[in-house]
């Protein structure tokens, strides 16, 4: 999307290779026991269940592996790290997601229904580049440009955080703010994830 | 004890009390806290999601900062900051070519000599010292330890507790005098970084973390994250109405638990910045139950 990286892959690797180049993790470890599926909090609300997901990647086809770039379930991974924890396999699920998020948005195939997860991290992230730190206001402002359905949420939550003292009005200003701006600056230069 | 530290950009708004309660306890137990110079946002759960390389530099150069300030073990309160950190510098340590393309990046050189501290494991240590931590009102409450998902994995990354049914802050909790429930949800996500973005799933998941610890006669839930209290305390008008019932259960970080059995003032702790108000019954003592008294024993109260 906004960010450009240079690819580093010619377009008939399958996705299982990118994974192993980029993550260092074998898909095909997985003998689909599901364990990943039956702890991870939010399968139920996912399109696939992470072991299917995985499962479609590990076939090594290119629909199926468009399939699992366009899904809702990359998104909705909280990264809570509980199918590494379990995987007999030691399949690090959660380094994979981290991949195949980011391809997605490489590809431009995230699925519509991510558009306030991304815009949120996008938001977040707007904040770091230019001020080093996180200013909470500032991106909550920066979110709700990004997706202005949510203009009225937490309109009642806010002043309660104010009047204790939990939302600060401005920004901490560190020095190094340029050195941080540069990092961003270099990373979306150098391109591979 | 001395510790570096790393606050975080949560410690310094919306969690604020974290720092607080964290400082006060410190200065309560001579810890003495030397702040990382002029550090940056560690890039949270935005910046893995969206730009590996982002998501190793932004903690590459906190720890740079931190080596460059001679600090060996730094002490990272926010569990999502510290997950971020121990991570990236995990996967910088096992891998020279990235060390050096990050070291380019932040124009810092990283060498990984400074170590990386947990909350819990930074109290663990204190509360091993051999000297007595005196507790002026130890905190007698059935207390739901709530690790969250990241203080304790990845396992072979943290090298710190277990990653199912991880004992430390239950440990702590003992020793200022609390009970840890049996509970299930101990490393159970809460939702995390969907705080905003979905907050439907978020009630979804902490309301039943809420759900059972109350129904596990908790009387406050103990957490050592920012995140997790912000779904778990900040959200919870959102979860009642999702769930249909109405919670009392106040979240408390550790630090104002054990600030509390320190005996310092609760404003101090930061406790009246919780949406969710930290307030307990009425504690009714055993010796103080007249009507408790057995029949054929009476005692003086009973006799009266």
């Amino acid at each position: 999307m906004s960010e450009v990286h240079e690819h580093s892959h010619s377009s008939c690797e399958t996705l299982a290779d990118l994974v192993l180049q980029n993550t260092r993790q074998s898909v095909a470890k997985c003998y689909q026991c599901a364990k990943c599926s039956a702890g991870c909090p939010l399968a139920l609300e996912m399109d696939y269940a992470p072991s299917q997901l995985l499962h479609m990647v590990q076939l090594g086809l290119p629909n199926f592996d468009e399939r699992a770039l366009k899904s809702l379930t990359i998104w909705l991974c909280l990264a809570c790290e509980s199918c590494a924890a379990r995987c007999p396999k030691e399949v690090e699920l959660p380094k994979i997601m981290d991949f195949l998020r980011q391809e997605s948005l490489r590809r431009g195939l995230a699925h519509p229904k991510a558009k306030n997860i991304i815009a949120f991290h996008k938001a977040f992230l707007d904040s770091v580049e230019n001020l080093g730190r996180l200013y909470e206001i500032g991106m909550i402002a920066d979110y709700k440009a990004r997706n202005p359905k949510s203009a009225l949420q937490d309109i009642l939550t806010a002043p309660k955080m104010f009047t204790r003292g939990k939302l600060k009005l401005l920004p901490h200003l560190m020095k190094g703010r340029s050195q941080v701006k540069k990092i961003f600056t270099r990373t979306k230069r150098k391109g591979k994830p | 004890m001395n510790f570096g530290y790393f606050p975080g950009c949560s410690l310094l708004g919306s969690a604020r009390e974290f720092d607080e309660s964290l400082h006060a306890v410190a200065r309560a137990l001579d810890i003495h806290l030397q702040e990382i110079p002029d550090w940056n946002c560690c890039g949270s759960t935005a910046a893995h999601n969206l730009s590996r390389l982002l998501a190793l530099a932004l903690p590459a150069r906190i720890l740079a900062l931190a080596e460059k300030a001679g600090l060996n073990e730094v002490l990272v309160p926010c569990s999502a900051c510290y997950s971020r950190l121990i991570m990236a510098r995990h996967e910088l340590i096992q891998d020279e070519a990235l060390r050096s393309q990050v070291s380019e990046l932040i124009e810092m050189e990283f060498k990984g000599t400074a170590r990386v501290l947990n909350i819990l494991e930074a109290l663990t240590k204190v509360f091993a010292e051999p000297q007595a931590i005196k507790l002026a009102k130890p905190f007698e409450r059935k207390v739901a330890c709530y690790y969250g998902c990241l203080l304790v994995r990845p396992a072979k990354v943290v090298n710190f507790d277990r990653p199912e049914d991880p004992q430390s802050m239950d440990a702590l909790m003992k020793k200022i005098g609390a009970t840890p429930i049996d509970w299930p949800h101990k490393v159970e996500c809460c939702g995390a970084g969907l705080n905003i973005s979905r907050t439907d799933l978020v009630c979804k998941l902490s309301g039943k973390i809420i759900d059972t610890a109350e129904k596990r006669g908790a009387e406050a839930l103990i957490v050592a994250c920012p995140m997790c209290h912000a779904n778990l305390d900040m959200r919870r008008a959102e979860i009642e109405k999702y769930m249909g019932r109405n919670y009392s259960l106040p979240v408390l970080y550790i630090t104002q638990a054990i600030g509390l059995a320190l005996g310092i003032d609760e404003k101090e702790l930061g406790l009246q910045r919780h949406l969710v108000p930290v307030v307990f019954a009425e504690k009714t003592r055993p010796q103080a139950e007249p009507a408790q008294a057995q029949p054929g024993q009476p005692s003086e109260k009973a006799e009266d």
